[in-house]
């Protein structure tokens, strides 16, 4: 508390210059506002809490909300005195980020997606770093008899056939292609048969598990994100296994040719632990309720 | 619902704690949100004052575009001041984006709108009082403005205090040009938009308690404070 207090009295400072009680220079008043305004914004600066050297990782939903980077990257971080800030969106969405040269790294899981990204460029390497699984959630009542399957297909055509709830992610993310790659699997032309049971929802993995729990609906989601995943009311996983399921996350310095300002020495000296026997082992290492989420598989 | 005095609970128990990250969440919420407001203010009440005072062409318009401003979305602010910060727009070279910075310049001009609508409104009720005799002293356009928000500042405090809400209950701006950075950019709001996430619904909601209570506390600070200095100073 002290410190926000101080932090609130400070900026309150500028308040009584914009109000100039009759000031007979009225021409310099708005002289006097500007340099206020710049007072103010140099304050506004002061809570930034400077960090000798930092790199901005756009990575994905499922790698912050499942709570791995919470776990890794103070691992990194210690040793090497470099501050890894996350930015968790979807696949999609982080990899446009990049583009613009908003982060230094990608950390994501679509290959698909990482390779029209280096295709067009904007990476200097692409390497595999891990992979889970993806599983198919549903309610326990399971209405759609899929339950203990292993075969994807089978189970989403019945999904399909009888016209059960399923929510999909519908943001461009990594889960979402994964998604959309599986009906096409499964023969199935979604854009022909969605309906109302078909639920494009346009958010990240958690909120779209918070509707499918509220609903009652099948929904695909990445093993990560589910495990630490708390409101699952009648949920739970109902086809695993498959090897269709397969989710590889890799990871991309963002290209320094394109984006002058990438920050390649401290980007490349993450990626290099990451894919270090140490950085591999912390991700191996990292559990919850005894169970690994993500599988270090590093070409060395 | 079964939650709620969960989320009472688990919200004792974080402000019992005093845990350090909430201390530090916290303390970036209000600087960001108070700097904005201040930020804001400097030149949205002038310039509101200015639009109820002074004679010039555009006057109506001004008028027109800060009211119907006033509920402009912050996810539109946000998407709008990314494109200026991102690094392959316009004021990409500064690095501002994913900062507490881009966040205070995001939320200055979300609520600069409605300080500017709600000080035009103040002080020209005050100036349809006061006009005959600020003429007769011989006020310029720029004394009067001046002498009108002085005579107008415990309203005006009230005024900034209702963009001190909408900057610091606001989530769709922060979440886009901070990026949610644990450490960095992370603030109440989007701290609950996270654990919301999580499917945390009980911590979400202890968070949003506190949240709550604190802007309750600053508001009761505030009314205070202005009644003490009214008193004293008139």
């Amino acid at each position: 508390m002290t410190k926000g207090n101080a932090q609130k009295e400070v900026p309150l400072g500028c308040a009584p210059k914009e109000v100039p009680a009759g000031d007979p220079r009225g021409t310099n008043i708005l002289h006097r506002f500007l340099l206020s305004a710049l007072a103010c914004l140099t304050l506004a600066i002061g809570p930034v809490r400077a960090a000798d050297s930092f790199i901005t990782v756009a990575s994905t939903t499922s790698t912050e909300q499942s709570g791995l980077f919470g776990y890794l990257l103070p691992l990194f971080e210690k040793p090497s005195g470099i501050q890894v800030r996350v930015v968790a969106l979807g696949t999609g969405q982080a990899l446009d980020l990049a583009r613009r040269g908003d982060a230094d790294v990608v950390f994501v899981h679509d290959p698909a997606a990482e390779e029209k990204f280096m295709a067009e460029g904007n990476g200097v390497k692409r390497q595999e770093v891990m992979y889970n699984d993806f599983v198919l959630i549903g309610p326990k009542d399971d209405p759609a008899k899929v339950a203990g399957g292993k075969d994807i297909s089978v189970a989403l055509k019945k999904i399909e056939a009888s016209k059960l709830a399923f929510v999909s992610r519908g943001d461009k993310s990594g889960t979402h292609a994964a998604e959309l790659r599986l009906w096409k699997a499964a023969g199935i032309d979604l854009d022909a048969s969605k309906g109302s049971w078909y639920r494009d929802t346009g958010s990240g993995m958690g909120p779209a598990l918070n509707t499918a729990a509220s609903m009652n609906a099948y929904i695909l989601a990445d093993r990560g994100t589910w495990l630490n995943f708390k409101n699952r009311q009648s949920l739970a996983i109902v086809v695993e296994g498959d090897k269709r399921l397969f989710n590889q996350y890799g990871v991309i310095l963002v290209n320094p040719a394109k984006h002058p300002h990438v920050k390649q020495a401290a980007g490349q000296q993450f990626i290099d632990w990451i894919l270090s026997e140490t950085g591999q082992k912390a991700i191996a290492d990292y559990k919850i309720g005894g169970e690994q989420l993500f599988f270090p598989n590093a070409k060395r | 619902m079964s939650d709620l005095p969960a989320s009472l609970s688990t919200a004792l128990g974080l402000v019992a704690g005093l845990d350090a990250k909430l201390l530090d969440i916290v303390a970036l919420s209000l600087s960001v949100s108070l700097s904005a407001v201040l930020l804001s203010a400097v030149l949205a009440l002038p310039l509101g004052a200015l639009l109820a005072v002074g004679r010039f062409a555009g006057r109506r318009t001004l008028t027109v575009i800060a009211n119907g401003f006033m509920g402009l979305p912050a996810v539109v602010v946000g998407l709008l001041v990314y494109l200026l910060l991102s690094r392959a727009g316009p004021l990409g070279p500064l690095g501002l984006l994913f900062t507490p910075t881009a966040m205070v310049i995001a939320q200055a001009i979300l609520v600069a709108p409605l300080l500017v609508a709600l000080t035009r409104q103040t002080v020209e009720d005050a100036w349809r009082e006061y006009q005959e005799q600020l003429h007769s002293l011989g006020a310029t356009t720029h004394q009067a403005t001046a002498t009108l928000l002085w005579d107008t500042r415990y309203s005006l405090f009230t005024v900034m205090l209702a963009g001190f809400g909408r900057a610091i209950s606001e989530v769709g701006a922060v979440m886009i040009v901070g990026g949610n950075i644990d450490g960095v950019t992370r603030v109440m709001t989007t701290t609950i938009a996270l654990e919301t996430s999580k499917g945390d619904l009980p911590l979400a909601l202890a968070l949003g308690l506190i949240l709550v209570a604190l802007v309750l506390a600053i508001n009761a600070l505030a009314y205070v404070t202005g009644a003490w200095a009214q008193r004293r100073l008139g």
